[in-house]
């Protein structure tokens, strides 16, 4: 498949999310329990995308250990993101460097 | 309405700089998926996500289905419908339905945070600022890691791929610190993700990501349902 048509739906269907409660919705969501998967799904979308994806993503799964522990650690003390993401690549590349 | 705009664009800078390094990360994270350096910034042009792009790159490189594509943003990036439902609270009369059309391309998670941050409501001209920086930052990251890819040594680019994940670290680790239920959803997320890893390696990372997630939110909806004061992400 062209790789323009997955573009181009990746890009629509992202525009869409956006644009249609920007755009249309009047009303709050009523349901508490749907107001609530609505909350928790970020979170553990972007979990569920880093683990184990991020053990893997080095090419070398000792780096991408050391760049993970200290990402966390990093993250724990609410540093921005900017940080975190640089601490969790500079550290990697030491480990690959020393290990 | 220029002072708003240049507010606006004053207040985008530092969300333009984080976006440029992390947009890096992604080009790179292309390149190594074999996508060109154009396609690389023609992704980010038209979607300035990053979760939602980095599942997208991995869903081309598999060459999954479109139904796969679809899901999997619908559900990485179902937050945006919330932060834009959470805005239409905030806009102020010049958010015409032509402007609401355009500028809601700009809903991401730093660009809703400080808007949302606002005192009072905002303009349709601030919230066109906010969004200027932004753009030029990711569109411009992602070519720059897309072509610098080819130059850095090996071992540097290597470990440049884990900068984007290093992101989700700092969104997901400091929410988890200060609520133990967001907490629970991230480590269920987690198990169930890396369970489906390694005892179901046929199912997509796609698919993969849209079940763990899921799982994990509605245990966690009826485990701990949100007061009302927290539902604003």
């Amino acid at each position: 498949m062209s790789i323009i048509i997955y573009i181009a739906v990746m890009a629509g269907v992202t525009y869409l999310i956006r644009m249609i409660p920007f755009t249309v919705f009047r009303k709050q969501i009523k349901s508490r329990f749907i107001k609530s998967v609505l909350y928790y799904l970020p979170y553990a979308v972007l979990a569920a995308m880093t683990v184990p994806a991020i053990f893997y993503s080095t090419g070398n799964i000792k780096s991408a250990v050391v760049g993970t522990l200290v990402a966390v650690v990093v993250a724990f003390f609410e540093k921005p993101l900017l940080i975190v993401a640089l601490a969790a690549a500079a550290s990697g590349l030491i480990a690959d460097l020393i290990i | 309405m220029q002072k708003e705009f240049k507010k606006g664009f004053s207040d985008g800078i530092p969300i333009g700089l984080g976006y440029f390094s992390v947009s890096f990360g992604f080009g790179i994270l292309a390149m190594s998926s074999h996508i060109s350096a154009f396609f690389a910034w023609l992704i980010s042009a038209t979607n300035l996500t990053s979760a939602g792009q980095v599942a997208g790159v991995e869903i081309i490189a598999a060459s999954g289905t479109l139904v796969e594509m679809i899901l999997t943003q619908l559900v990485i990036n179902l937050r945006y419908s919330l932060m834009g439902f959470s805005l239409t609270q905030k806009l102020d009369s010049s958010f015409t339905t032509p402007k609401r059309l355009l500028l809601a391309f700009g809903i991401t998670d730093e660009i809703y945070a400080v808007a949302i941050s606002q005192k009072g409501k905002i303009t349709a001209s601030y919230m066109a600022g906010l969004i200027v920086i932004p753009f030029i930052g990711w569109t411009l990251g992602t070519i720059a890691g897309a072509l610098t890819n080819q130059l850095l040594p090996e071992i540097i680019a290597n470990n440049m791929g884990i900068l984007l994940y290093g992101m989700f670290i700092a969104i997901f680790i400091p929410a988890a610190k200060k609520s133990k239920a967001v907490l629970v959803a991230v480590i269920i997320s987690a198990t169930v993700s890396v369970l489906l890893e390694y005892f179901f390696p046929f199912i997509s990372s796609g698919f993969s990501v849209i079940i763990s997630a899921v799982i994990a939110a509605v245990i966690c909806a009826a485990l701990f349902p949100v007061k009302e004061e927290e539902e604003e992400l």
